[in-house]
């Protein structure tokens, strides 16, 4: 099923729409109450955006020097070619150790990667620790937002859920209570758990660490009780210098949640006393898209999810709509590289109004790569026939004073003359809910060339 | 192997250099950093104390902290009840109330202060306990996080992390919910 | 100065009234104003539903009938953006260069070429200004709500010259509209939701009349208005510029 079909069923219940389209319109809000703070901000993004520029295009040297620092602070570095690989060397990593329970914080790529049903097959007790992942983990959906994974779901149905799966009182909904009875959960899961996995939002090429930012603390708490420490990166998420954190940071809450910095911004750079630390390097399709020249842009994004919180698209159809793990503006530009004809119709789940280029903290030229991987479907072939032909037969008449003038009376007549039954009918999908504009008498120019005059060119 | 495909891959397919900007500075002439700070501190749910308001050391546990009985600090003004020769590892921390550990520095622009396992014990404390105390030198204070991050270096020692208030989710209907897994409440004691 | 007035597909067939209003007041504020004959599309239907090379004799065409003018002058956002940003996979020869350039929206000619700095227009109603998004982000003719600048607005400066009117806050001052082109046919039910919050956002804040640069977001809110019978009237701004006592 494609977007289109997906939101029409999601905005069928209008005040389910009109209710997650106003709580995601508050967290853009929020985003923008802070930007405002900082009149510097744009001169930010611009930085942020040069730093990315310039990482990407000296990306194998960074990485090499993010491998020997790491080395030296007796890290083990390990490089994936792909997911599976990925899942494989995570496996063999817990294998070595025993482990039969892992804790995991935030990572994106590890569900991109589709780790937990590997390891699960394994035998590996899995538990996402954070309260938002864990609510999807245990309703066994993917997340609709990068950042906010839940925010699809009411209080009730996470009250129904947690009765359900954590034993709570029910028909108690409260978020403050939801969120203590999570904590005591989650809690004897970490102190149960014999190795801690979490994503990377940034990797610092000068120091071979990497930085975890979370606002609830279940990274730290996992990472810092478990002697065995994994961290998955994305090859992108690697950044030049120390000093390089301080526009990220500034950036990274702001854009994604309206706050001024995430609660932890935690810095991992040797193992604990007595301990292991591993970071696993990750490709899944980023050097190839890094050969993009119109796209590997799209390399340069942090997962802050301000693109879905302004998207009016992204508001009123959900993130499942979208069918892909990243929803939203990033995830129809990254999506169409993985697989162009599965994610065909992402290019056009928007009208290019051009929000999410607007709030992007690192200048992703989101609205333009839109347009442009639409041309890429229409050449690849990917395009319905009908529409491929009505483009074909429109370029034809719309290149031509003549067949235009002919088609344009044309379908004024049509417009005024037909009876409605014949005008408003279900093969009519502007009528649906709409009103066609009513046909004028007289296009213009057959106005000005009564009353003006003038000779044809 | 991968190493080598991936990085042949990356040199085939990178972009033509492009410049690396220098770190932004931005002077702030005239900001109160450490009023901006106690702000800061309190607009992401935090508490701010003063050490000279304190008649003593004691008063800060029998008037901030009456419940609180496991109090572990790493903070020699401030001692607490925890024998840190009887904690052999992290796990035994679990039950530990407040935790007391030093910041080496304070944001101004968002109330974040710098911690280092230097200053910890173990790297989980400021994380497991269920309220965190901050002993912070109140002339510690940088405006923004480009200042901060020229005054540390990240690596001197093998974990530190800008702590800004205590723990918080909003997963749950965006409602926001203070306590979430790590510390339940923060408070800096600056002196 | 020769002008060139470049009205767009949908203007010329179902609203040849704001066409006549941009040539009015033109012609008003002192210009001669030529409108070449054969005139037919900028190509957006084509090159925003992925068929650009579909587009390129409709470029080649556009730019056949307006090299030799000054200024090309059109009251549309999107079709300007269009003609600037889009026109770049055809030859790149003086000609579509100049066009390329010289291609301007109704409020840029009048702002920063005209440079006027007041009209003779009036209008005493409550006007909600919708700020299509090309328009608004493509051509920056205003700060974006996203951005941390100061604000500007051509289209609000520009109404601010017409005596009586009164502009009205809006919860959302640059959300879109969702008209998107073929967005509208693609993913019908998204547009018509998007359209239909716009236009509770203006009447909720006591507009009378909906205006904005773009006839295309118009004809997709008035479409709307209508079918759900509400009591607005729909203007592109070229015709409230025009309107006088």
């Amino acid at each position: 099923m494609q977007h289109a079909q997906k939101a029409a069923h999601f905005i069928a219940d209008e005040a389910r729409t009109d209710w997650h389209d106003e709580a995601l319109w508050f967290v853009r809000h929020k985003r923008d109450l802070a930007a405002n703070s900082i009149p510097e901000w744009e001169s930010l993004r611009e930085c942020a955006s040069q730093i990315k520029d310039h990482t990407l295009s000296n990306l194998a040297n960074y990485l090499e020097q993010f491998e020997a620092n790491a080395r030296a602070n007796g890290v083990h570095v390990h490089w994936a070619a792909d997911g599976a690989e990925h899942n494989q060397i995570v496996w063999d990593i817990l294998r070595r150790h025993q482990v039969k329970r892992l804790v995991k914080s935030k990572s994106m790529l590890t569900e991109e990667c589709g780790l937990n049903d590997f390891l699960e097959q394994q035998g590996v007790e899995v538990t996402d620790t954070d309260l938002g992942e864990r609510i999807i983990q245990l309703r066994d959906e993917p997340p609709s937002h990068i950042v906010l994974p839940a925010i699809h779901l009411k209080k009730e149905e996470v009250g129904a859920l947690f009765h359900e799966k954590l034993h709570t009182e029910k028909g108690v909904s409260d978020p403050k209570y939801l969120t203590e009875a999570a904590r005591g959960h989650l809690r004897a899961r970490f102190i149960a758990a014999e190795a801690a996995l979490t994503g990377v939002n940034f990797g610092i090429a000068e120091t071979g660490g990497v930085v975890v930012c979370t606002n609830e603390g279940n990274a730290d708490m996992g990472i810092h009780l478990a002697s065995l420490q994994i961290h998955s990166m994305g090859l992108e998420k690697l950044i030049p210098r120390q000093a390089d954190l301080g526009v990220f940071t500034r950036l990274l809450a702001r854009s994604g949640t309206g706050q001024p910095v995430t609660v932890y911004t935690s810095h991992h750079h040797r193992p604990k006393p007595g301990g292991e630390m591993h970071i696993i390097l990750v490709d899944n399709g980023r050097s190839a898209h890094l050969g993009r020249k119109d796209f590997r842009n799209g390399l340069k994004c942090i997962r802050c999810g301000a693109c879905m919180n302004t998207c009016p698209i992204y508001r009123r159809s959900g993130g499942h709509s979208y069918g892909v793990l990243i929803p939203g503006p990033i995830g129809s530009i990254l999506s169409p590289g993985f697989d162009l004809a599965k994610n065909s119709d992402l290019p056009f789940a928007s009208t290019l109004c051009g929000s999410c280029s607007d709030v992007c903290p690192v200048k992703i030229d989101i609205h333009q790569q839109l347009y442009k991987w639409r041309q890429i479907v229409a050449q690849e072939g990917e395009l319905p026939p009908v529409k491929k032909w009505g483009m074909a037969a429109a370029g034809n008449i719309l290149a031509s004073s003549r067949r235009y003038t002919f088609f344009g009376k044309a379908a004024r007549i049509a417009l005024d003359k037909l009876p409605r039954f014949l005008v408003y009918n279900s093969l009519n999908t502007w009528g649906k809910r709409r009103e066609l504009p009513q046909a004028p008498r007289e296009s213009f120019s057959e106005w000005y060339q009564k009353n003006k005059g003038g000779k044809r060119v | 192997m991968s190493k080598e495909s991936i990085l042949a891959a990356i040199r085939r397919n990178q972009p033509e250099a492009r410049p690396l900007p220098d770190p932004p500075v931005f002077n702030r002439p005239g900001v109160d950093v450490l009023a901006h700070f106690c702000q800061m501190v309190h607009t992401v749910g935090g508490n701010v104390l003063y050490a000279r308001d304190l008649e003593s050391a004691d008063t800060l546990f029998t008037h901030y902290y009456p419940l609180e009985k496991s109090i572990a600090s790493t903070c020699p003004d401030y001692p607490g009840t925890v024998d840190w020769a009887a904690i052999a590892h992290p796990l035994d921390l679990e039950t530990v109330d407040l935790a007391i550990v030093s910041a080496r520095l304070g944001v101004a622009e968002n109330g974040a202060v710098w911690v280092t396992e230097a200053d910890c014990g173990h790297r989980v404390l400021p994380f497991i306990a269920q309220h965190l105390l901050i002993v912070l030198d109140m002339h510690q204070i940088v405006p923004d996080m480009h200042t901060a991050y020229q005054s540390i270096r990240i690596d001197e020692t093998g974990f530190g992390a800008f702590i800004a208030g205590p723990s918080k989710t909003a997963d749950i209907e965006q409602a926001l919910v203070i306590g979430a897994q790590g510390a339940r409440s923060l408070t800096v004691l600056l002196r | 100065m020769r002008i060139g007035l470049f009205v767009p597909c949908y203007i010329d067939q179902f609203y040849p009234q704001v066409g006549i209003a941009t040539l009015q007041l033109l012609e008003k504020l002192g210009c001669t104003v030529e409108y070449p004959l054969g005139q037919t599309c900028c190509g957006q239907p084509m090159a925003n539903s992925g068929c650009e090379q579909d587009a390129r004799d409709t470029y080649l065409h556009f730019v056949s009938l307006f090299d030799s003018f000054d200024y090309i002058v059109a009251p549309s956002g999107s079709c300007t953006y269009h003609v600037r940003h889009h026109f770049d996979i055809i030859e790149q020869t003086d000609a579509v260069q100049h066009v390329r350039h010289r291609t301007l929206d109704l409020s840029e000619f009048l702002l920063d070429v005209l440079k006027i700095e007041s009209l003779d227009a009036f209008f005493p109603y409550a006007v909600g200004l919708h700020q299509s998004c090309h328009g608004l982000r493509g051509l920056r003719l205003g700060k974006s709500s996203e951005r941390v600048e100061p604000p500007f607005s051509k289209m609000k400066t520009l109404l601010g010259m017409v005596e009586g009117l009164q502009l009205v806050e809006l919860s959302r001052p640059d959300e879109c509209c969702g008209f998107g082109g073929t967005f509208a046919i693609n993913e019908p039910d998204i547009s018509a939701k998007m359209g239909k919050d716009r236009v509770a956002d203006h009447l909720r804040h006591g507009a009378a009349v909906i205006t904005a640069g773009d006839m295309s977001c118009l004809m997709h809110l008035e479409g709307i208005v209508r079918r759900q019978e509400q009591p607005l009237r729909v203007l592109h701004f070229a015709e409230i510029l025009n309107a006088s006592k």
